[in-house]
């Protein structure tokens, strides 16, 4: 059973991706991200990670899919078509990303991993207790510094969204 | 783990999408594209994060804590990179790669 759902969170992440890449329309491109990003978080729920799917689909889908449509809608006019590359410059992309997979998928396969058949459930309360431990192994200092780096790009996004006023009289003050 | 998919199909999945982020990378020449790609490029590298944290070491906890960092990462990435192009489109009412020559003033 999880398996043929695994393989239609599969089909759905990879078909959604290449749509979000090629479509030609903006607010449709990143309604298809968001279907990626879900389909994504189903496959945490999948191997038993709830947190982290919980985050996904809060940060991700809630926070950052939000904040690109409010973009799109700021920057663009809805049934503006974009630009797309020559197909040339468009298949030699293509080839070059082909032959990257193949080097992937070549490694991947020859590599021996060392796969533990486990059952193991992860709960909410031991990631809280590794990122607040401050034994050896801990992340209480990534933990801090990555609460420093929001707070610096939250104050840094107001700075440079809000710019400068358009009327003259700042121009003597700048 | 989930039953009956070994690891060799996960990477596989997460190696096209990556390869579909570079794609659109290169290919789109609109920065809101290009920050979509990015998303994509960088979901897929914290799938494989946590997969190999399912797999091969399924004891430990390394592999969850740091996708959880470079969410948050992303996010603050996206945020400035939003705050940025909005600035752009106001000086220079465009958000096309092609025209973005100046980065002050």
């Amino acid at each position: 059973m999880e398996k043929y759902i695994f393989y239609i969170l599969s089909v759905i992440i990879i078909v959604f991706a290449m749509a979000s890449v090629s479509s030609r329309k903006m607010l449709r491109s990143v309604i298809y991200l968001l279907f990626v990003l879900c389909g994504i978080a189903g496959i945490y729920f999948l191997i038993d990670y709830n947190f982290l799917a919980a985050i996904q689909l809060t940060v991700y889908a809630g926070g950052i899919i939000v904040l690109i449509i409010f973009s799109v809608l700021l920057v663009h006019h809805i049934e503006m078509e974009l630009e797309m590359a020559k197909p040339l410059r468009k298949s030699m992309t293509g080839l070059l990303c082909l032959s990257g997979l193949a080097v992937f998928l070549y490694t991947i396969y020859n590599n021996d991993f060392h796969v533990v058949e486990n059952s193991v459930t992860t709960s909410t309360a031991d990631v809280g207790a590794k990122l607040l431990s401050y034994e050896a192994g801990g992340f209480i200092l990534p933990f801090e510094v990555i609460s420093v780096l929001l707070l610096a790009a939250m104050i840094g996004a107001i700075v440079i969204a809000k710019g400068r006023k358009l009327t003259d009289k700042n121009d003597d003050v700048l | 783990m989930i039953a009956g998919i070994s690891i060799f199909e996960i990477l596989t999945v997460t190696s096209i999408l990556f390869f579909i982020g570079i794609y659109g990378f290169i290919t789109r020449k609109n920065l809101i594209s290009v920050l979509i790609s990015i998303e994509l490029i960088l979901n897929a590298s914290v799938v494989n994060f946590v997969v190999i944290n399912k797999y091969l070491y399924p004891d430990m906890l390394q592999g969850v804590i740091f996708s959880i960092f470079i969410i948050a990462v992303a996010a603050a990435e996206t945020a400035l990179a939003v705050s940025i192009i909005i600035n752009l489109y106001r000086q220079i009412s465009s958000v096309e790669v092609k025209d973005t020559e100046i980065m002050k003033y």
